[in-house]
């Protein structure tokens, strides 16, 4: 029996003997974050016994770290996966630095600067609505969607609708047309995003222009010849429009002091002269207006075609009016009307 | 900070000339210094000439205001021309209209004038000629546009409005914003 119990305890001991003790002796304690398998060592070195032989002094101090994270290890909260223990690492404790940068903002839409401007908020809208049709919840927008006017065998004219044209098809064109739109302004914006800033689209094609447009195209035809539109003849009423889009040119703030002066008092000077009038021009002008006026007094109440026939015969007699001599006048000539 | 160009000055001229008429003259021609008329964002300045030499040296964001202001341009490119140039309009006034003292404190308030407070008024005075107001001490309150002429005035009723307001010296307190 006593046999026995020193042959255990001979055997544990040669045990023991072989293998190094799991309890290391620092000075500082050894900072351990499992969640990275780290262990970081502050203590100093032995200088002496690293310089004596430093082989052997790095491994003693390997395999002494190693064996506090492991002794830190084997105190985890463990699992059984799969018939594998493992033990479970908490979150990591040391802050690395990032890998990457940080990522630019992206640059905001055009919608998104009005609507921060404008102070507009997103709402947020239910991914399904009320179909009254089918009486049951759609989805707002894809497959199976509410109110949709696609499925429709029927579509009301109304009395003024063209009779030649087709409600189906203008209603697939109308869709093209929005989602053409809608592309070409996302394209833009990533290419405002990419480049900063992007030329205009100029005119694009419209169903029904407005007067706006319309001036624009007119504009822009006349002006897309070979040279540039500066032969093109005007139209026999049409006003001289002002230069577009030319940068005007100002005066120098400190300029010829004189220069402007005289400039000024000049100016002032044909302010001051009162249009000449053109007396011819009036006279004419007021003949021909009492002769209106007789006419029509006269001849009231009968036909249009009547009243012209009668001018005509009096026309008859006088002398045809002689305009175009008067035109060499200049600028004077606004007659008896004035400003 | 620039000069007018031709067609501003012939607008300013031109509005300027319906209270003064062709003493235009004598605010460019002074026997004291030389005075130019610059334009700073939309708004007209009647400014020294060595004034405004040195203004050019300001970084013109920060330019608010130089010399006396006159007016401004607004989007239309017309001209409204503020009390501030009231000094220099009220010596060279050629029509000018006196108010009894208890319709002073309207006029100045910023409503028209009408027959019953009007005082005097010089002889010949076109309708819709632009007009300075006086109280009856001689002191320049404001300036408007005559509603009706010398003659009509005479005849027509007491509550009828003789004079519109364009401005008056209140605006000093009431519209500070405006004038900068």
């Amino acid at each position: 029996m006593a046999d026995l119990v020193e042959n255990i305890l001979r055997e544990e001991a040669e045990k023991e003997s072989k293998y190094k003790t799991i309890v290391v002796q620092k000075d500082v304690d050894i900072e351990i974050d499992d969640g990275n398998l780290l262990a970081y060592d502050p203590n100093p070195i032995d200088v002496e016994l690293f310089r004596s032989n430093r082989n052997e002094y790095l491994s003693n101090l390997a395999r002494d770290n190693t064996q506090l994270l492991f002794n830190k290890l084997w105190t985890l909260p463990v699992e059984k996966v799969e018939n594998i223990v493992l033990a479970k690492l908490p979150n990591p404790s040391t802050q690395f630095p990032r890998e990457k940068r940080l990522p630019k903002p992206k640059p905001e839409t055009k919608w998104e600067k009005y609507a921060k401007v404008k102070g507009i908020q997103n709402k947020k809208k239910d991914k399904l609505v009320w179909d009254e049709q089918h009486k049951e919840f759609r989805p707002r927008w894809g497959y199976g969607r509410a109110n949709d006017d696609t499925k429709d065998w029927l579509i009301e004219i109304k009395s003024n609708a063209d009779p030649d044209e087709d409600p189906f098809a203008k209603r697939t064109n109308a869709k093209k047309e929005r989602t053409a739109k809608n592309e070409l302004q996302r394209l833009r914006n990533i290419a405002r995003s990419r480049y900063g800033k992007v030329p205009g689209v100029g005119l694009t094609p419209v169903s029904k222009p407005n007067k706006d447009q319309l001036s624009k195209a007119l504009v822009l035809a006349k002006k897309s010849t070979a040279s540039l539109g500066k032969f093109t003849e005007k139209l026999p009423k049409e006003k001289a429009t002002r230069e577009k889009g030319k940068r005007r040119k100002f005066e120098p703030c400190v300029g010829d002091m004189k220069k402007e002066k005289a400039k000024q008092l000049h100016i002032l000077h044909t302010l001051s002269q009162a249009p000449p009038v053109n007396v011819a021009k009036a006279a004419q002008q007021f003949m021909s207006q009492e002769e209106d006026n007789a006419t029509f007094s006269k001849e009231g109440g009968r036909k249009k075609r009547g009243d012209k026939a009668g001018r005509r015969s009096k026309a008859g007699g006088r002398p045809p009016k002689k305009n175009k001599g008067f035109q060499n006048r200049g600028k004077g000539g606004k007659g008896g009307k004035g400003k | 900070m620039r000069p007018l160009t031709e067609d501003e000055t012939k607008i300013f001229f031109e509005k300027l000339s319906k209270y003064i008429g062709e003493n235009i003259k004598l605010l460019l021609d002074r026997p004291d210094g030389n005075f130019c008329f610059r334009l700073q964002k939309d708004r007209i300045f009647y400014v020294r000439e060595d004034i405004m030499k040195r203004a050019t040296s300001v970084d013109p964001k920060h330019l608010l205001s130089i010399g006396t202001c006159f007016g401004k341009f607004t989007k239309t490119k017309r001209i409204r021309l503020h009390i501030t140039a009231l000094d220099y309009l009220a010596p060279y006034a050629k029509f000018k209209v006196w108010l009894k003292p208890n319709a002073e404190q309207q006029f100045l308030y910023g409503h028209h004038v009408m027959k019953a407070g009007l005082g005097r008024i010089t002889e010949n005075t076109p309708q819709y000629q632009g007009v300075v107001v006086y109280n009856m001490n001689d002191l320049p309150l404001g300036f408007g546009v005559a509603a009706k002429s010398t003659d009509l005035c005479r005849s027509c009723d007491p509550m009828a409005i003789v004079v519109f307001h364009q401005a008056d010296i209140g605006e000093y307190i009431r519209s500070e914003e405006m004038l900068i």
